[in-house]
This record gives structure tokens, C-alpha cells and sequence, in this order.
């Protein structure tokens, strides 16, 4: 066995990745297929699984009702389909803001000196080490009607003898967005500075030396160097926004339900699974459509620029 | 407009230390380089060639002094306003361009029309033989291709200076000969003013109009290579271009340019060329290259002409190298091979007692350093 194993290259790669296998198998592929099979179950009464095979959570998903307020056979009930689109155009927002605050930042540090920059980096990393939901409860504090931001706000209007009355922010769809771009801000700053740091001061150089001014030279070298970290910087946020609860569900409240707050009471609240299964489905298959249409149009551009 | 392309006047340049002091990269330096010229700067690590070569093309600011370039002071001028290309050593070429886009970066900057960027980088690439490239990336290109690219990016700006920072260091010694003609051949067509760094001193022999010796951040002799190697003015370019000998001694007089030298270790006094700013009383060095002692086994002239004894040969076929002790004074004399012949007899041999004469007129009297 020993001796057979120790010929043959091809047993050797399958025991060096059986653990990763074995992982991999056991914990994504087999909940996957049993969250596909529960999906096109039935709920019970006592909110167990009733197997069966029905597409009609996908069709609850989709909007497409036969319970119409005005009697017809069948209608749009946009409910779920705002919640998806709500979703999505948060994600997107939140990545384009997270891109606009990280790129300047990961530039600033790409280009300060090295003794600085391990400072930098540090300060970035230092809020991941606050738990996740801490963070999230931080910005209720600033953000509430009697919060840190408007007892601020109210103190600098009596200064000035102004009437203030307090600004509503908390459980806004703008709260959630900050929150969001807070939270996955360091995730896009290193990838981004990452591939900043990997551009040779030459490039800069040869630029300029060829007639580019700093603008130019941002737009022609600089930016399309970087953009293999842009690239990567937004999977890793948009992905994980795409899905969040945490956030949405503190910050936003009753008044801004995303995916991944609908899949969260389907399984708690609703005690409906295979509502939730279909959800969690739908939320994979939008968020993979989303990173191929990206990954194709912009590519992950590694075969160039990687040294 | 200026008689010299590029000029240094007085140029300092320090930079601060880690431990919070400073050093002189370059040490003011003055240059002057005509229109049309292949200038080299040459020197060991460390001399400060590149810092003097960053200060025109506009990387870095003298600390001290002026840049000028066609007569006009450049001050502060940033690097994309110089009328100068730079070919870098690591080629800096961009990654992410194909090899056509590279070439028309630097057209583009200047607005040149579609057609005329496509016409003058066909004309770069056939300058450096590299038509066919276009759609090529950097990475799938060996370094001399690479090389050629980084050239042809530089030239089709057509600028009136090229800057080169050791373009060939990083190319295999064949490759590099090949290139060394093909540069100064690309430079003679285009009649443009080449600044070439190197610390190879061959190739700057070979390829330069005039050169200029630095060490430590000063310029110790400017010249045209055969008065770099035949008249160096000091010790330290003696020493570093070709091979020399030494020795110490004294200047007893000097008249004519001819400076006599008393030699403690051969207890005589020795006739040389003195170099300018030698004057009597002065500790001076004697340098005498290997090629150029006149070898033979019988006494010859009185003056200059010492016996020695022959402690090592080597025969190398076009030469003999001997080493040969005169009073504990170890000498390298190298000895063409000018007659064929299978006879021991017509070689010199270890033990062999030998009169060595160092005529005035190759043996340079020489401030030491
Ligand atoms: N940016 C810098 N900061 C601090 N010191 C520097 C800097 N650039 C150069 N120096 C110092 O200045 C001196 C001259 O450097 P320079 O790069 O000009 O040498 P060089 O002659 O080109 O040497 P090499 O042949 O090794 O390239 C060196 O002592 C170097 O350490
Ligand atoms: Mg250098």
C-alpha cells in the first residue's frame, strides 16, 4: 500500500487534497444539494419540511401571485422583488463608495513612506479586531435620534443660538449604507494597496520622463496596474454585502429588509426552510451572474501584471 | 542656443541618512556635454552616476548648483517637461501595454495624430530591428528584446538627449558586445546627444566620445578615452582604468612638463610626465602601465633602467605576463608575443635576472589621491 502510494504521483495529489475534499464535500457541496432539495419542498403546519418537488417558492420569490386583490388568475406582487432589488443597488452603491473612499486611502499609503506605512496598515486592520457586531452597535450609538451626532450637532446650534431639532438617521437606508461601507472598507483597501505597492517607482518615472503629467500618468499606469486589486477588492465586498443581515437589521430596522434579513426569518421568525432555501438560492445565483458578468468585462487582469 | 546640450554646473546632491545625517551622492560636480556627443559617465557602485543622470532627466533636484539643458536652467522643471528621454536600467517598460503601446505612450503625451504615432513607431522598431513586435507584452519578450523596446520608447520622441542608465547591464556578455556596437551605430544615425552611465569601463572606452571618471560624487578626470587611459591626472584613474604600477616617491625637480622623482625603494631617481598639478616637494605616485616597460636581458640606458629578477610568467598567447621584483618592488610587465617560436629560450623564464626600462614618456608622475 505504503510502496504503491509512493510510485504513484496521481494517489499522492488525491491524498494531498483529500482533507480539503473531505471539507469541501461535506460542508458546501451536501448542504447545498439539501438546501436545493428543501427548497422545492412544502412548509407544514408545524413548520417542518414536507418533501415534494414544486417550483413554487421560486415562483413566491418572482412576485407571480394567483392571490390578486383584484381577482384575476394571476398578478405581480412586487413584495420579494423590491427586497432583491433593494439588495442589489445597495451592494452596488455600497461597493462603488467603498472603491471611491478605499482607492485614495490604499494610494496614500502605497506611497508614504515605509516606516509609515506598516502604521497605516495597522490602523486600518485595527477596527477588524472590535467584533462585527460591536461595530455595528457603535454607529446606533452615533446614530441615534439622542446620539453622539446629533447631541454634537445640537450643542454647536445653541452655540450659535439655533433651534435644532434632531436628525432622524438611524434605521435609514442611508444608515445601512454607511454602516456597509464601513464595515468592508479594509477589505477593498489591501487588495488595492497590494497592487499599488507592487508598481516599480520606474513606471512613474518612465511616465514622466515621456511626457505624461501626474494626471495622465494616474490614468494610464497607475489605475490599470491597479486594477487586478480593484477587482479583487470589490468580490470581497460586494459578495459579503450582498448577503449581510447584521448590518440591515440594526441599522436599517423595520424600514430596510434586505436578502439576506428575508432568508434570516424564514428560517427564525417564519419558520418557513424552504422559503428560506429557495431565498439563500436565488441570493447565490444573483450574486455568481453578477461577479461573471464583472470578472468577464474587467478580468481579474493577473496573467499581465502579476511580477 | 547653447554650445553644449547638457551642462552641470556646480551640482550638489545630498541626501539625508537614516541616523539623521547627510551624504554627498554627488560632490560638486561640473560637466559639459556637447551637442552630438556620446558622453559616459563611468565609475564604481556608489559614485553617484546615477544620482548625477536622475538630476538632468528631472527625478531628483540638485541640492546645490544648476542643470542646464540646451542653455536653459531647469530649476524645478519636472521630468515631462525636459526636452530628454531616459532608457532605464530595469527598462521600466509598462506591463500592461503591448509592445506598440509602449512605443506610442510617449507621442500620444505629445498629441501626434493616429497616423504619425503609427508611421514613427514602425520607424522606432525598425531603428532597433524589432518590427513584428507590436502585439507583443513585455513579459513575453527576453530582456535584450526587451531592451530594444525600452530604446525605440525612448527615440521615437526624437529627443536632442538620450539618457541611459546602464542599459545593458542586465544582458549576457555576448549580448551586450552586440549591443554596444549597435548603440553607438543607432547614436551616429539619430547624431543625438547619448549620456550613457556604465561602470564598465571597456565598454566606455569603446563606445565613448569622451568620459568622465567619477568617485565618491566628483568628477576625478573628464577626456576622451585615449587620454583617460594614456594620461590619467591622478592616481585613483590610473588605477582604475586598464592596469598600472606604482610607486612612491618625491619630486626633486620638474621643468618642461618632465618631472625626476627619487624612488626610496629602488634608491634612484626616476623621469616622468607630470601631471598638472604636480609641483616639487610633492609626495607623488609613479604609474607605469604593464604594456608599456621595455623588457630585456641586458643593462640598456642608464637613466629609468632598473634589474630585476622574474618571479612569475604567465603566457597567455598574444602576451607574457611576468611579475619581476626589483628590490622587493614587485612589477607587472606584459610582453607581446611579437615572434613566433617554439624555442624556450625565446621566453623569459622565473629566476631569470631582467633590466626593465620605463621611458620618461610612459611613466606618468602623478598627484596621489
Ligand atoms: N534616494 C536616495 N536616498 C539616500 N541615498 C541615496 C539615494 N540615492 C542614492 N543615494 C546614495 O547616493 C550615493 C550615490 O548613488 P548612485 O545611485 O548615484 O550611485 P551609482 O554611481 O549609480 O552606483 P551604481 O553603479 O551602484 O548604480 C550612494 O551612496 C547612495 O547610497
Ligand atoms: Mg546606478
Amino acid at each position: 500500500m505504503l510502496k504503491r502510494l509512493r510510485e504513484n504521483k496521481s494517489s499522492q495529489g488525491t491524498l494531498l487534497i483529500s482533507p480539503t475534499l473531505v471539507f469541501m464535500v461535506g460542508l458546501l457541496i451536501i448542504p447545498l444539494i439539501l438546501t436545493l432539495i428543501i427548497s422545492f419542498g412544502k412548509r407544514s403546519a408545524d413548520g417542518n419540511v414536507i418533501y415534494t418537488f414544486g417550483l413554487h417558492n421560486y415562483i413566491r420569490i418572482l412576485g407571480i401571485s394567483s392571490d390578486c386583490p383584484g381577482g384575476q388568475a394571476i398578478c405581480f406582487d412586487p413584495l420579494y422583488a423590491n427586497i432583491l432589488w433593494r439588495s442589489l443597488t445597495l451592494a452596488f452603491n455600497s461597493t462603488v463608495l467603498v472603491i471611491a473612499l478605499a482607492y485614495p486611502l490604499a494610494y496614500f499609503i502605497a506611497r508614504a513612506h515605509p516606516m509609515k506605512r506598516n502604521t497605516f496598515l495597522f490602523m486600518v486592520l485595527v477596527p477588524l479586531w472590535t467584533n462585527f457586531v460591536i461595530r455595528v452597535y457603535a454607529w446606533m450609538m452615533l446614530l441615534r435620534t439622542q446620539g453622539v451626532i446629533n447631541s454634537l450637532l445640537g450643542w454647536l446650534a445653541g452655540l450659535v443660538g439655533l433651534h435644532f431639532t434632531p436628525l432622524e438617521m438611524l434605521y435609514t437606508p442611508g444608515a445601512v449604507l454607511v454602516g456597509m461601507v464601513y464595515e468592508f472598507l479594509p477589505f477593498m483597501i489591501l487588495p488595492i494597496f497590494t497592487s499599488l505597492e507592487k508598481i516599480d517607482n520606474s513606471l512613474y518615472e518612465a511616465a514622466a520622463d515621456l511626457g505624461a503629467n501626474p494626471i495622465r500618468t494616474f490614468f494610464r499606469v497607475t489605475l490599470p496596474l491597479s486594477m487586478p486589486g480593484v477587482v479583487a477588492g470589490t468580490i470581497l465586498v460586494f459578495i459579503p454585502v450582498m448577503g449581510t443581515f447584521i448590518v440591515s437589521d440594526l441599522l436599517g430596522g423595520k424600514q430596510v429588509i434586505l436578502i439576506g434579513n428575508l432568508i434570516q426569518r424564514q428560517f427564525l421568525d417564519a419558520r418557513d426552510p424552504t422559503f428560506g432555501s429557495a431565498a439563500s438560492l436565488i441570493l447565490m445565483a444573483m450574486t455568481l451572474i453578477v461577479t461573471f458578468f464583472y470578472t468577464r468585462k474587467f478580468g481579474f487582469g493577473e496573467e499581465i501584471v502579476a511580477a | 542656443m547653447s554650445e553644449f546640450t547638457v551642462e552641470l554646473r556646480d551640482v550638489v546632491k545630498r541626501f539625508p541618512t537614516p541616523e539623521g545625517g547627510e551624504v554627498f551622492a554627488v560632490n560638486h560636480v561640473t560637466l559639459q556635454i556637447r551637442n552630438g556627443e556620446f558622453f559616459s559617465m563611468l565609475g564604481s557602485s556608489g559614485c553617484g552616476k546615477t544620482t548625477s543622470l536622475r538630476m538632468v532627466a528631472g527625478f531628483e533636484w540638485p541640492t546645490e548648483g544648476e542643470v542646464y539643458i540646451e542653455g536653459r536652467a531647469m530649476g524645478h522643471t519636472p521630468p515631462f517637461k525636459r526636452p530628454v528621454n531616459t532608457v532605464f536600467q530595469n527598462y521600466a517598460l509598462f506591463q500592461h501595454m503591448t509592445v506598440y503601446q509602449n512605443v506610442a505612450f510617449g507621442l500620444e503625451m505629445e498629441g501626434a495624430g493616429k497616423q504619425e504615432i503609427a508611421r514613427r513607431v514602425g520607424h522606432a522598431l525598425e531603428m532597433v530591428q524589432m518590427t513584428g513586435m507590436e502585439r507583443r507584452y513585455p513579459k513575453q519578450m527576453s530582456g535584450g528584446q526587451q531592451q530594444r523596446i525600452a530604446l525605440a520608447r525612448a527615440i521615437v520622441k526624437t529627443p536632442n538627449v538620450l539618457l541611459l542608465d546602464e542599459p545593458l547591464g542586465a544582458l549576457d556578455l555576448k549580448l551586450r558586445k552586440e549591443m554596444q556596437l549597435e548603440l553607438k551605430a543607432l547614436q551616429q544615425k539619430l547624431g543625438i546627444t547619448f549620456v550613457y552611465v556604465t561602470h564598465d569601463q571597456e565598454e566606455a572606452l569603446t563606445m565613448s566620445d569622451r568620459i568622465a571618471v567619477m568617485s565618491q560624487g566628483k568628477v576625478m578626470q573628464m577626456g576622451t578615452p585615449v587620454e583617460i587611459y594614456e594620461r590619467p591626472n591622478c592616481k585613483f584613474v590610473a588605477d582604475f582604468i586598464g592596469t598600472s604600477n606604482f610607486m612612491e616617491g618625491g619630486v626633486k625637480s620638474l621643468e618642461n612638463g618632465r618631472a625626476s622623482v627619487f624612488v626610496p625603494i629602488l634608491n634612484a631617481e626616476v623621469t616622468g610626465y607630470a601631471a598638472e598639478n604636480v609641483s616639487v616637494g610633492d609626495e607623488v605616485a609613479i604609474s607605469i602601465r604593464p604594456e608599456k616597460i621595455r623588457l630585456a636581458d641586458k643593462a640598456g640606458l642608464t637613466q629609468n633602467c632598473f634589474e630585476g629578477t622574474v618571479v612569475t610568467t604567465s603566457y597567455i598567447g598574444s602576451d607574457t605576463r611576468l611579475h619581476v621584483d626589483i628590490n622587493g618592488l614587485t612589477l607587472k610587465v606584459w610582453e607581446q608575443n611579437k615572434i613566433s617560436s617554439l624555442d624556450p629560450a625565446a621566453y623569459y623564464t622565473v629566476g631569470q635576472k631582467v633590466w626593465l626600462t620605463l621611458f620618461p614618456e610612459n611613466t606618468l608622475v602623478l598627484p596621489k589621491d
